[in-house]
């Protein structure tokens, strides 16, 4: 090790951004874990549906699932474009 | 009461079954009677990390078939008579074990073993499914490295959601983790996520850290359980851990770098 090392090591080390990646892609693989198998087919058949009214973009649509000790909720959240379409 | 043991990862390369080895010799040593089961069905190894490997005549598959019987198949080790190797199968077939079939001969073990350690194959698949599904404790074996860590999580996501205690609403599996390949030197540069980021990330009870040590390949090499080198500090971590999982307060040792400038030039083995 050179002693030029020595005066590097005051940037983030490569253990801490290992950490950092791996706290944020755990948490996220943990929350999908505890998600209804059926979650990515219920999201792609919705967007179907609405995409037969509204001219949406395939991600306007995010679908949430939250469990907690009394209640499960499915969130449902769609984007619609900035000018309405006139189809009705 | 028997207990069932898996030693898991997710990940291959990481250790499982010198962890294996290592902590059924170790029960053994302790005056357990201990039996240690392959799963890795196609690509078996414990044998030879054992040193039994000229002494297999029937395996696992074999008890399953009703080919052979289990006393036929168990190997008894040549160092410590309360240890008992079930040696995994050869075939090529996936489907050789079967959930039923596992589950019996684990059934008929109970009843003469104390502890049963389930060796697990990487992956995911049958083999390690089966490896973890019937049991009371896992053994997670993790690597202080980004792909690891991650292998790990998700054998956590799966032991408390497909495993039988899971399924039939038992109270859950314990789960302990034992950190492997660990450099106190390189964790001090920033080079490698401490025994603390992987613990934090993971969430897990540590039952100790194993060092990375070339008495592990020399244990291999000749083919007896690294436990057995009592002089060597893998050897010491794995009889640490298996105390503390007989309950016995021992300090976690090999977390820090052990050596000064003194140590450098005079090192260890």
């Amino acid at each position: 090790m050179s002693l030029l090392d020595y005066f590097r090591t005051s940037k983030a080390s490569s253990a801490s951004l290992a950490k950092e990646r791996l706290q944020i892609l755990v948490a996220h693989e943990r929350s999908s874990r505890n998600q209804p198998s059926y979650l990515p087919q219920l999201q792609k058949e919705l967007l179907e549906v609405i995409r037969k009214y509204i001219n949406v973009e395939q991600d306007a649509i995010s679908v949430n699932f939250e469990q907690n000790d009394t209640q499960e909720t499915l969130e449902l959240n769609i984007v619609l474009p900035e000018h309405q379409t006139k189809t009705s | 009461m028997a207990r069932i043991i898996v030693v898991t990862s997710g990940k291959g390369g990481v250790g499982k079954t010198t962890t294996s080895a290592a902590i059924a010799m170790g029960l053994a040593k302790k005056g357990h009677k201990t039996a240690v089961i392959d799963f890795d069905v196609g690509l078996r190894n414990l044998d030879l990390i054992m040193g039994c490997e000229r002494r297999v005549v029937y395996d696992f598959v074999n008890v399953i078939n009703g080919e052979a019987t289990l006393n036929q198949a168990l190997i008894r080790d040549k160092n410590c008579n309360l240890l008992y190797i079930l040696p995994a199968s050869q075939t090529r077939d996936k489907d050789a074990l079967s959930q039923e079939g596992v589950g019996k001969i684990l059934d008929e073990l109970k009843k003469d073993f104390k502890y049963i350690v389930c060796d697990s194959p990487a992956g995911i698949e049958k083999g390690a499914h089966l490896a973890m599904y019937f049991a009371d404790d896992a053994f997670i074996v993790t690597n202080p490295e980004v792909s690891s860590v991650r292998d790990s999580d998700r054998m956590l996501g799966i032991l408390s959601s497909k495993s039988r205690r899971a399924e039939q609403n038992e109270e859950p599996i314990r789960e302990y983790l034992l950190l492997s390949r660990y450099s106190p030197d390189r964790v001090k540069l920033g080079e490698m996520l401490s025994v603390d980021d992987v613990q934090e990330i993971l969430s897990l009870h540590l039952l100790g850290v194993i060092p990375e040590s070339k008495s592990v390949l020399n244990a291999s090499n000749s083919g007896t359980p690294v436990i057995l080198d009592e002089k060597s500090d893998a050897g010491q971590a794995y009889a640490d851990i298996v105390a503390r999982y007989l309950g016995e307060d021992k300090p976690h040792r090999f977390i820090d770098e052990k050596k000064g400038l003194f140590g450098k030039f005079f090192g260890s083995k």
